[in-house]
This record gives structure tokens, sequence and C-alpha cells, in this order.
């Protein structure tokens, strides 16, 4: 079967073949032998392809017609936001005077980028109603980490060395529990009642004098607004904890809430789902994060200001929990996040909330009737459906999504939350348009259908796609996680 | 105001809402407390039209001097280098661009396919036996380099060079007060790593070595000393910072043994844009494979036997272990990873041996350009791209006087190093030509005369 298999570029390379074109060596060469150890010089070359610049072209566009992105087909992802990406944030990212300038450039050098820096981080501070944000974060796990650190230095500056535990909902993402060990503390879980909230009662349960934080994705991650999260954050605050706001659902309340009104203490947003910084194929990312007053001491260094008409870093922050990352953050991702601000305003914000809500309740009511809906109250900007009901017909909720290939959607995030039987998260995001709406709806429902009279078609999907379902068991089993030459 | 990218129509809105079953949106919102609901408008500048909004982020932008419209020898961990122009073609593709993590291998070959080339390219380059897909960056991939040696080993001792770029070590410090690794750090004896002071703090107690080759001075570290001290410690890993063209011509970590070799690829393809996103890489030996934060590709077969990619070995990662996970690392540098596979694919490995070549030769020319000017090179050994020179006097006084010539300047190592007052960290790729190095090099002799 070899013959079908699609080549790899290192299975385009030819000795001696060439895609470069180096600027000419115009100084005169000297021997280096002189100054460098033989043992240091390199004996066998790294072997990458020799392949020429139609043939680059040709392996990657075609690999990349082998890929689905949003600009391909629908893509419901839940929790992740992929709406459009717009074409001209990343004309404006590609402009010299932003990508082409060096982080240790002298500072008036560099005050157009200092000043969209600025402008930015004042942007998300005002959308979110937060005192200051830093830019840093690269990405929103790494955000999460930023904040609970300055949790634990805002605890620690006051003496509080007992506050050793985060609490996280069951329903919250991996990164929450992740990033609570990485910043050293303990995750505990605290449970969601039948309404798919936060259970108040187990709460109470579980907060104490050790309670460093509360992390807490709002709306949550079953696309459901947390009513009670005043009662919330007084029993956190009570018990001498910080609030902390995930922010991968943001895009539902834009202008309609902020995290900061809410009693959150810091907040993380992902630029790269709110705020249209393409999700390229895994990232990059950017992942702001924004604080309280009280908080503000302890941002990661240097902290961006403005000095009269003059913008630039500051180094002098002697509370700081230190550096998160080398430079400024991801500063190509801000300038297209700072670009989509610019564009929508705070009337555009406002819209786009109301019609990912919109959009994901418009397909919520008519799933329901084929799909069970375990929390039957309006969601915000995506809905979970359980597919317990397909499952007994012996069709899993991955055959589903597996079949939605064929329609040329991808699928909603599946078995996830946890908290949910077969999930299927779907979120539509404001960019569609009803007709897609409409039509991923009537895929869903013949799906339904196929599961009750031909059960086989889903089971055995897809039945499109340029390779079929991955033996993902000797995968891990045997890793194979590099081409080798002749095997 | 018109949004193009909301495609909603009123009757659309009309329709829907009679489906849900309700009169108006807001009835959607009621579930937030009237306590927390927003009321007003959101203190933000107001929209703006496609057209108006480029002209004015154009006019922002040309406010920066930038690396295009002035000759740059500023390097310190952020270089300019060539760019292939396929490397935007390719990752302008919109279905490589506008994707995210390929969950789903069946509509996501593209992607995870060159996600393995590159973990392949990143393994040829340091001779490592694996490499991820990508860390945020090259100084957030030692930092979680120096965790998973302490992690791994069971000792909380890291010892740190100075040689190792300032902002990676200030980001390794961070990272290392989550689990309480104690890092110590030694200094640097004619621009690399004191060897003496190295052997002093190495002991049974040590969970690896961080070194960074070529250093952020330039310099060769010597990695097989290295190796002959880290021999009587052997549990203790070797943890190396590599700039991954160097490793074009000079002979890779893996060689000597390395453990984990780490940095950034920015230097394939990526340009500087202020400092991110680059593209961090993560490479260790086979035995730590189990241990690698982020996603890894690997191959295998689908059920009609035709090769294909999957993201695999997951019960390391967030989403799956939760809080026993290897990292809280999700989002990656994918888009990067891909822009440096291209550039990494058009030089390939004869371009790539040439590039790394010119860069040493234009910089050892630099060298004697320098001392022809009477100007003084600090250090003795062996260099990559960059050379650090004692000015004597102020270096941000000399990059001022540079500019107005047309010049970015060096690196201030007087800023993280107290005793470098008056030394600037130069660099020299292989886009500068004979002339650019001779004319700074001049100026420089003047400014220093």
């Amino acid at each position: 079967m070899a013959n079908q298999d699609f080549p790899l570029i290192f299975e385009h390379s030819q000795e001696s073949r060439t895609g470069f074109s180096l600027p000419e060596m115009d100084v005169p060469e000297v021997d280096l032998t002189d100054m460098f150890d033989e043992r240091y010089i390199r004996e066998t070359e790294a072997d990458l392809p020799e392949v020429s610049e139609l043939q680059i072209m040709r392996h990657y566009t075609a690999l990349s017609t082998r890929n689905h992105g949003v600009d391909s087909g629908f893509y419901p992802l839940g929790s992740c936001t992929m709406k459009y990406n717009p074409k001209m944030n990343e004309d404006i990212a590609r402009l010299a005077g932003f990508s082409h300038i060096h982080p240790y450039q002298d500072e008036e050098t560099i005050q157009g980028a200092l000043e969209l820096m600025y402008d930015l981080q004042t942007s998300l501070a005002e959308i979110t109603g937060m005192h200051t944000v830093t830019l840093q974060p690269a990405a929103g796990a790494h955000g999460e980490w930023t904040g609970l650190m300055m949790i634990r230095a805002f605890h620690e500056a006051n003496g509080d060395f007992g506050r050793t535990k985060v609490i996280v909902p069951d329903s919250a993402h991996g990164t929450n529990p992740a990033s609570a060990t990485v910043a050293g503390f303990e995750a505990v879980t605290v449970k969601s009642d039948d309404r798919g909230l936060v259970d108040l009662e187990d709460l109470k349960r579980v907060v104490g004098e050790d309670t460093a934080a509360l992390m807490l994705t709002n709306p949550n991650t079953l696309g459901l607004f947390e009513e009670h999260i005043l009662e919330m954050a007084e029993i956190i605050h009570d018990a001498g904890g910080k609030l902390y706001y995930d922010g991968a659902n943001l895009n539902a309340i834009l202008g309609y809430a902020r995290p900061g009104d809410m009693g959150f203490d810091v907040v993380h947003l992902n630029l790269h789902k709110t705020f249209t910084g393409p999700h390229g194929g895994g990232g990059p990312g950017s992942g702001p994060v924004g604080v309280t007053e009280e908080f503000a001491a302890y941002l990661p260094k240097p902290v961006l200001i403005k000095k009269g008409e003059q913008y630039g870093f500051d180094y002098d922050r002697p509370k700081s929990i230190g550096r998160v990352k080398p430079y400024y953050g991801n500063f190509g991702i801000n300038v297209r996040a700072y670009t989509y601000i610019r564009t929508m305003g705070a009337e555009g914000l406002k819209k786009v909330s109301e019609y990912a809500v919109l959009n994901a309740n418009y397909m919520m009511r008519r799933l329901e009737k084929e799909f069970d809906l375990p929390f039957s109250q309006h969601c915000k900007h995506e809905f979970v459906l359980s597919g317990k009901r397909q499952k007994k017909l012996g069709v899993r909720t991955l055959d589903i999504a597996k079949r939605l290939l064929d329609f040329g959607y991808h699928p909603p995030t599946i078995y996830f939350p946890l908290n949910v039987e077969e999930a299927l998260m779907v979120e539509p995001t404001e960019t569609e348009s009803k007709e897609t709406l409409d039509a991923f709806v009537d895929a869903m429902i013949q799906i339904s259908n196929e599961a009750k009279e031909d059960p086989e078609i889903v089971q055995e999907a897809p039945h499109t796609t340029v390779v079929s379902r991955m033996d993902e068991t000797t995968a891990a089993r045997k890793p194979v996680l590099r081409y080798n030459k002749g095997s | 105001m018109e949004f193009r990218y909301l495609p909603m129509t009123e009757k659309d809105k009309q329709e829907m809402l009679d489906t849900i079953g309700i009169n108006k949106t807001e009835e959607l919102f009621e579930d937030i407390p009237e306590k927390v609901r927003f009321k007003g408008e959101l203190g933000i500048k107001p929209p703006s039209n496609e057209y108006k909004l480029t002209k004015e982020l154009t006019e922002l932008a040309n406010k920066n001097v930038n690396l295009k419209s002035h000759t740059s020898f500023l390097g310190a961990g952020v270089y300019d280098h060539y760019i292939p122009s396929v490397v935007d073609h390719v990752i302008s593709r919109s279905e490589f661009y506008t994707a995210y993590t390929p969950y789903q291998p069946e509509i996501s070959q593209g992607e995870l396919q060159a996600i393995f080339e590159f973990q392949t390219m990143i393994c040829e380059l340091t001779a490592m036996d694996v490499a991820n897909s990508s860390m945020y960056d090259g100084g957030t991939a030692l930092a979680e380099a120096v965790n998973l040696s302490a992690g791994t080993t069971r000792k909380k001792k890291v010892i740190v060079s100075s040689t190792v770029h300032p902002e990676s070590r200030a980001v390794i410090q961070s990272y290392a007060n989550g689990p309480g690794v104690e890092i110590i750090e030694i200094g640097h004896e004619n621009g690399v790593t004191d060897l003496k002071a190295l052997a002093a703090e190495l002991d049974e107690n040590t969970a690896g070595v961080v070194l960074q080759y070529p250093n952020f001075f330039g310099q060769i570290e010597p990695l097989a000393e290295v190796r002959e001290l880290l021999d009587t410690q052997k549990k203790a890993m070797m943890i190396v910072s590599s700039n991954p063209l160097a490793l074009g011509y000079m002979n890779p970590p893996g060689e000597f043994g390395a453990d984990i070799v780490v940095g950034d690829a920015q230097v394939f393809g990526i340009p500087a844009q202020f400092g991110g996103p680059h593209c961090g890489y993560f490479a260790t030996t086979k035995k730590l494979m189990r241990k690698v934060p982020g996603r890894l590709v690997g191959q295998t077969k689908d059920e009609q036997g035709r090769r294909g990619f999957v993201l695999t070995l997951q019960a390391r990662e967030q989403h799956i272990r939760r809080d026993k996970a290897t990292s809280n690392i999700c989002s990656n540098q994918a888009l990067n990873a891909l822009a440096s596979s291209v550039a990494m694919s058009s030089l390939g490995k004869q371009g790539v041996k040439k590039m790394a070549w010119t860069n040493i030769q234009k910089t050892a020319y630099m060298k004697k350009a320098l001392e022809d000017n009477g100007v003084n090179v600090a250090y003795t050994g062996p260099f990559f791209n960059e050379l650090v020179i004692n000015l004597g006097n102020d270096v941000q006084n000399a990059n001022k006087k540079l500019l107005e010539k047309g010049f970015i300047g060096g690196y201030d190592l007087g800023a993280s190093y107290n005793e470098l007052a008056g030394h600037m960290l130069i660099a020299v790729t292989e886009v500068r030509t004979k002339d650019e190095i001779d004319n700074f090099a001049q100026e420089l002799g003047d400014i220093n005369g």
C-alpha cells in the first residue's frame, strides 16, 4: 500500500538540489580551523530535505488541501471560538514597522509599537473591567499560570503561606488544574449541580483557610452563565481566597458583563479566540492577564507605562513575580487583536456577543428534539448535547463526529466537559450565517436518523476524507515521532 | 455602522428568535444577575472602516524604526535573517492558519504531517531522538526543561550558567518558583562558563546543568569539557539551549550526550516582530520521551493501511491528565513551526550549513574590521555570529550616534551584567554586506576614538 502514501518532504529530496538563494559571501573567507577545535564542528550534516522552490510550494499546497480551517468550512469546536480570522489583521501584522522591529531597539525608535500595545492593554482593561492588563503571556494556559503565580505572591506577601489549594469546577478545562500544579498548588475539584452550575454547597465544603483561589470560566464550559457568581465571589473572598477568571468564553459576554464587575481579581484572555488571532493550527496564541489594583504590583516584568507623551517599559517592580516570557509577549498576535478591536468598537463587540449567543441558542433549540440536552436553560455562546440516545443504538459520539466530516464540517468538541456523558460541545460563533447553521443542524438530524435506520454508515465514517480512522493505539504503543530514511 | 464580519440580517434574527420562542435577544442574557450586568457602552475607540483603519495603523507602524529601513547589528537572541519568499506564501494558506490543533486526524493530515516533518528536522539539527511540536519560545522551553529535570531526577538544584540569555534565566527563575527548584547561577571566564565554578557546584543534589551553545556572548561553550564534568555526576542532566542555525555547522549538543536540547527556531523564517511570536523547540533523548511537555505527532496507519499522522502520547497532556500533566501547555506555536519547516526545507542540507558558515565568516570579518579600527573585541575564543566589544563608554550613547548614520547598534550588556558596563554585543548575520560591516566598524572606531 506504500504507493498510496502521501509523500513526506524528505521523500522529494535529491542530493544537491537547492531551494535557497542566500546572500553572497562578499567577505574574504578565512580558515577557521585555528579558531574552531574540530570537536565543535559537525561531522555529519543535518539531513534536511534538498528540494526546489516549486517542489516546496507543491508539497505544502498539497498538505494545505489535506487540512480543514475556518476558511474551508464550519468549525463549531466548542470552547475554542473558531470564528472568522479577518484578512486585514494579517496585512497589518505584516507591515515592516510591526513585523521587522527588534525587542532591544531603543524605546524612542519603537513608539508606534508601544502606543499600540498601550492602547490594546487599556482597551482590554475596559472590556474586562480590570485595573491593569499585561500583554506578556503567550497563550491562555500561560496566562493562567502567570495569574496564579501572582495570586501566590500576593498571599505570600501577606505572610499567608498556608494557601496551598486552588479550587476548579469539575467542568473546567484541563489547563486549569495543570496550571495550578505548575504554579505549585494542589488542585481541588468542586462539583456541578443538576443545572450544570457550580454547586454552592459543595463550594462551601471545599473552601477554607487553605484556599488560594477559585478558577472559574463564566459562562462555564457547558455554555451556562454562573448565575450565583456574586455569592461565589463572597464565599471565596470571605475565606481569604481570590477569584480567577478563565477568559476562554469571553465571546459570550462582551459589553454585557465584565469579569471585574463580577468580583474577579485576576483574569486571562485568549486573544486567539475572542479577538480573532488566528489559531494557526495550534498556535501561536496570546494570553493577556488583567488584575485589580491590589494585584498591580505583582504583574510580570516589565510593565508598559505612559510617561507624558512617551511610552516605555518599567523594570523597577520589586514585588513583581518576575519575567514570564522573554521580550514583551506575542506582539504579532496582539497587533491582530488590536486591529479587530478597532474595527468593531464597543458597538460591534456587543453585537458579537449578541449573535454568538443567539446562534448557539437557535441551534440548541433546533437540535434538542433529536439529541439529549442535559441542561435546558438558555445557553450563552455554546451548548453541550449528549449522545446518550444514539449510544443506545450503537452509535457513539465519536462516530457522530466522524460522520460530520463527510458533510465538510469540523465536528464539535467531543467527550468534554467530563461531567456530561457522550458530550458534544457546539460553539457556532457570531461570524456564521443562518444558512450555515441550518445546514449543520440538518446534517446532525440526518445523522441521528441514520443512527436509527442505518447505523453502519455512521459507525464506519468518515467515507470521504483523504484518510480513514487512524490506528491511534499503535501510534502510542510504538511511537514513531520522526522520519527515518529507508524505514 | 455595518460590520462585515457579522452576517445575520434582521429577518434571520427574527426567525431565530421565533424558533427559540423569545421576543428579543436581551432575554438570553437575563441569567446575568442585574447587579453585574454592564449597562453603559465600553469606553474604547469607535469602530473604524477598513480603509481608514489601515491608513491609521500604517502610520503607526511607520513611526517605528525597523530592520528594513535601517542596517541592524542587533541580535541578543532575536536575529535578522534571510527569509525565503515561499515561507509567507505557505503560512498564508488559510487552511493552515485558520485551523486549530489537529484533534481530528482525518481532516488535519496537512498540519499533522507538517509538524511531523518539523520534529524530524529539529532532531536532525540537534542530534536528539525526539522533538515536540513546538513551545512558546526558547526561554519558556528552557524553563520547562529545568522543571522536567528536577521532576524526573527528584532533585531540587539546577545550575545555570550566566552565559545563558539573561531573559531566559529570568524566566527559568519564575518557573522554578512553582515547584520550588533552587537555581544556582555560575559565572563566566573569557566569555564562557567558568568550569571551575561549575565543578564546585556540581554534586549529588544536582538535577541539571543549563548551558547555551553558542552562548549569549556568541561564544562556543566547551561542551566536551562540560560532558567530562557531568560524567562524574551521572544523574544530573545536561540541558543545552542552542540556536538551531548554528547547528548547521557546529557539532550538535546531542553528540555531547545532552539530555534536553531547546532553543528558538526564529532564525528559520520568522521575523523579529518585536520579540514574538517566535517558535520554541524542545528535543530530548528517547528515555525522556514520555516526560516531554506539549504535543507530539506520531506516524501510524489508517484502516486501509495508508500512512498517516496523529497527536500521540497524549497521556502526558493537560486535557487528559489534568493536574498530573507534564506541563500546562495547550496552545503552542504551530504556525511558526510550519514557517520554520518551510525555511529549513528551502535551505536544505547544504543551505543550512552554508548559511551558518556565512554567519561565522562575516562575524570573523567584523572582528578584524573592528580591530583594524581600534575597537577592543573582548573574548578570544571561538564564536558563531556575535561578538562582545568593550567600548569603555556609554553604549546607549553610541547607539544614538549609530542611529543617526542609519544603523541599529548592538545590545548594551551593562543592562544585564554589572561587570560588562560599556560592553556591546554585536550580531552579524548573512544578510549584512561587507560594505555595511566596514562602515559600521569605522563608525564604532570613530565613536570609540
